[in-house]
């Protein structure tokens, strides 16, 4: 799961272009959206295409983004649940 | 009837234009067939989470917009009007190139969207609020002069506004090689400077220049009289627009004190600017800009940037002078006489108007 | 607004015709334009319903007497615009005439076809084939089409491009510049629109429900509409019938997102607000709106909630015709304009097919049938990505 979390960390960084920031300043529990790290409706697609194209994870309902990428952990626990074998 | 005059600019182009400076002191010459912007450092203006999503044009049509708006002293402008030949190309590039490897599978949505043509005037509105008309023209090179005309028409209705107006382009990796394909481009390796001495083909540019409008004069003493564009007309035509064009303002050919003259360096379509130069306007001082700005659908608006710098400075730089050219006095009127493709020929007057307002 | 502006002509290709009369004709009948893909090869094919013009890319040259490779966004547009200017009955030659279309797609129908191959090796491809990649380049073959050389000018502004080249258009005319303005836009279907559209996920796998509470998605569509719109003095001394007059416009930037609008569509409240003013007409007047109504959970909701908290209790007619044609992108303004015009020439209302329940956020029920009523002002709406809204009022 650690390790997990700290790949995605670093994809999400690379994927969404947060240059400015290193995996290390993104906390494992840290709300991704709103006023956490303030991304958007637009980051919450990229984040999709994000587990198709590195996990095989598809989200069909973009209804479900705000749950599923509440914060790494979240999206790490996802992964982990759906993710076939 | 209310005078449109110029109350801010801002300008990234091949050269530097922007920041302090002489105008166009600093001249950057070029081997090649593409002439690339001289780019700021845009953290000035954006911090990390605006820049991380920005592509290229974007950050130069913003940035540019920004700097004119505070030249002008404007927070919002009432209206946001941008002229863009190609748009977004290196997001357009990116998502096609993606939809090509990727077999339509697993696309990220970040490029599609932002390859759309009005991303630049939207985004601007987005970061000033600006809730305002909101207008992109996309005509090939009467781009930059559309966007133009309808701040005119705007500000001829309600003088009390500020309209922010301008013209963006940019050349990617994939639009240059595919432009050079066509054949349009100079193949040797000369200098850009010796352009117009050698006639040998055109060289690839790409800039941002935004300008505020107003019916109410500011730091600026320029004014723009008018501006028109001609799709495939041909000499007859030309003449006959030239004469219409003055003679609304009042003026003859001996009144433009500078011309400035958008030959490309491509023989055939700058001969009929050539003539009418020598022909019509023998009294004028004639100025070439595309062998600093390249050529591109919006190289009209790098001159309008220039032609407002002349005539508020009063003094014709050098760089804008083909050998042998000497200037003339302080110029009251400038005409800007664009051709782009042998097919797209336009007109920007600009005037001093330093009594008024 | 300085003296009137009258619609004297219109043309339109769409899913549902590949003509006005045709248009009608599935209005009257309810027949909606969207089904399976078939101009080009994708994995979306069977999956993704589309509103197809039903017309090759060989017919419609044929038609046209151009070259396949000019871009199907150029030959669609040419062929409406050709019926517009038909249908005026006017030279538009002894007056002058400008054109100003709007696209999204441009060539970018035959792009596509290029970008495989370059690629591969970017020796390779068709030049032909990017050639009339830009915007202003499917302006231009109209243009040359109907030898329209006087004005020409294109607006792209996502989907309220077309509404903006009609009121754009008005403006000139008023400012007394043309006479006569050919205006409008066209958008051809193409993989990058649908796939762009699909990153999104804001496509439906079926047939699209505007203002449903049940609604997933837009289908994307495809096909040009035109009007021709005139001074009061080339009305007269043409001696030719108004169909419709432009009565106001508005024109505003929501700004608050690049792709959503916001909850309470303050950028589309603003811009009919801004129009029905420029009209002089009260709120009561409406007869009839042309929703934007795209089928997306976003857009409804927003439009809906704008209109409702715009008319009040004076909440007119109103349906999306999208229903039968898909989103048109950049040609929606100019079609749905033509059906506005239609409206009022036909006295009559558009159905909102597949409307069965409103939705909760608000309580919005349209149009479910094609009805014959009076109609005196029609107001349509255009609202883009980039927050780009226009609203255009079209009077009797």
């Amino acid at each position: 799961m650690e390790q997990l979390m700290s790949d995605l960390k670093k994809q999400i960084i690379e994927a969404l272009n947060l240059k400015h920031l290193k995996p290390e300043n993104i906390g494992d529990d840290q709300p991704l959206f709103g006023d956490g790290l303030g991304l958007d409706s637009i980051d919450a697609l990229e984040l999709i295409v994000l587990l198709q194209q590195s996990y095989k994870v598809k989200i069909d309902n973009p209804q479900d983004g705000p749950q599923i990428f509440r914060s790494v952990k979240t999206i790490a626990e996802y992964i982990r649940a759906h993710q076939t074998a | 009837m209310s005078r449109i005059f110029v109350t801010g600019m801002g300008n990234i182009s091949p050269q530097k234009t922007w920041g302090d400076g002489t105008l166009l002191a600093e001249i950057t010459a070029y081997t090649t067939d593409r002439l690339s912007c001289v780019e700021p450092d845009y953290s000035q203006w954006f911090d990390p989470r605006q820049l991380r999503r920005m592509s290229r044009v974007l950050k130069m049509g913003v940035a540019s917009g920004s700097i004119a708006l505070k030249e002008a002293g404007i927070a919002v402008p009432d209206a946001i009007i941008t002229g863009t030949g190609y748009g977004c190309l290196e997001d357009t590039g990116i998502f096609l190139t993606k939809l090509v490897e990727n077999h339509e599978e697993a696309l990220n949505p970040t490029p599609f969207i932002q390859s759309t043509h009005n991303t630049i005037g939207s985004l601007i509105a987005l970061q000033l609020q600006c809730q305002g008309y909101n207008q992109t023209y996309t005509q090939d090179a009467f781009s930059f002069e559309s966007s133009l005309l309808d701040a005119i028409l705007m500000i001829k209705e309600e003088p009390a506004l500020n309209v922010l107006t301008g013209g963006v382009d940019e050349i990617t990796d994939y639009s240059h090689i595919i432009q050079r394909r066509f054949g349009k481009f100079t193949s040797d390796n000369t200098s850009n400077l010796d352009l117009f001495k050698n006639e040998n083909g055109i060289v690839n540019g790409e800039g941002s220049t935004y300008i505020v409008l107003s019916g109410a004069k500011k730091d600026y003493h320029v004014c723009v009289e008018s501006v028109a564009t001609l799709y495939k007309a041909d000499d007859a035509a030309l003449r006959k627009a030239i004469n219409e064009l003055l003679g609304n303002s009042g003026l003859t050919a001996k009144d433009i004190g500078c011309l400035l003259l958008g030959t490309s360096g491509n023989e055939r379509h700058d001969k009929v600017l050539l003539d009418h130069a020598d022909q019509l306007f023998p009294q004028s001082t004639v100025g070439r800009y595309k062998h600093l700005c390249g050529e591109h659908p919006v190289a009209s608006a790098f001159a309008f940037w220039l032609g407002v710098k002349i005539l508020q400075e009063q003094t014709i730089p050098g760089a804008i002078l083909m050998p042998g050219v000497q200037a003339a006095s302080a110029p009251e009127n400038i005409l800007i006489y664009n051709q782009y493709g042998g097919t797209h020929h336009s007109f920007i007057l600009l005037k001093s108007c330093r009594d008024s307002g | 607004m300085k003296g009137s502006v009258h619609v004297a002509g219109i043309g339109a290709i769409t899913a549902i015709g590949n003509s006005v009369d045709e248009c009608m004709r599935s209005f009257r009948q309810h027949t909606s334009g969207i089904g399976s893909i078939t101009l080009f090869d994708s994995i979306h094919r069977g999956v993704l319903p589309v509103g197809e013009v039903k017309a090759t890319n060989e017919t419609l040259a044929a038609n046209v007497g151009q070259p396949e490779y000019i871009s199907r966004t150029a030959l669609l547009g040419i062929q409406a615009a050709r019926e517009a200017v038909a249908s005026a009955g006017i030279d538009i030659a002894k007056w002058r005439t400008g054109l100003i279309s709007a696209t999204t797609v441009g060539g970018m129908d035959r792009t596509e076809n290029f970008f495989p191959d370059f690629l591969q090796d970017n020796k390779k491809g068709k030049l032909h084939d990017v050639v009339n990649h830009a915007c202003g380049r499917s302006t231009e073959l109209i243009a040359d089409d109907l030898g329209i050389h006087h004005f020409i000018s294109t607006i792209n502004t996502a989907c309220s491009s077309s509404v903006n080249a009609i009121a754009y258009g008005t403006r000139l005319i008023n400012h007394g510049m043309l006479d006569i303005v050919v205006a409008g836009g066209s958008d051809a279907l193409s993989k990058f629109t649908l796939n762009g559209f699909n990153s999104l996920m804001i496509l439906d796998r079926e047939p699209c429900r505007p203002f449903d509470a049940s609604r997933k998605g837009l289908n994307l569509g495809e096909g040009a509409g035109f009007v021709v719109i005139v001074s009061q003095r080339v009305l007269e001394q043409e001696k030719k019938k108004s169909l419709a007059v432009v009565a106001g416009y508005g024109n505003t930037n929501d700004a608050y997102h690049q792709t959503a609008s916001s909850p309470e569509g303050r950028g589309s409240y603003a811009a009919m607000q801004k129009a029905l003013a420029m009209s002089g007409l009260s709120l009561e007047a409406i007869d009839y709106i042309n929703l934007h109504g795209t089928g997306t959970l976003n857009n409804d909701a927003s439009e809906g909630t704008a209109v409702k908290r715009f008319f009040g209790e004076h909440l007119p007619k109103l349906s999306s015709t999208k229903a039968f044609t898909g989103h048109t992108l950049g040609a929606s303004g100019g079609i749905e304009a033509v059906f506005s015009v239609l409206a009022l020439t036909q006295q009559c209302v558009f159905p909102n097919l597949r409307f069965e329940t409103a939705m909760p956020e608000v309580d919005i029920v349209p149009q479910q049938k094609f009805e014959e009523t009076t109609v005196n002002h029609v107001m349509s709406n255009s609202f883009g990505f980039g927050g780009n809204c226009s609203s255009i009022i079209f009077s009797k």
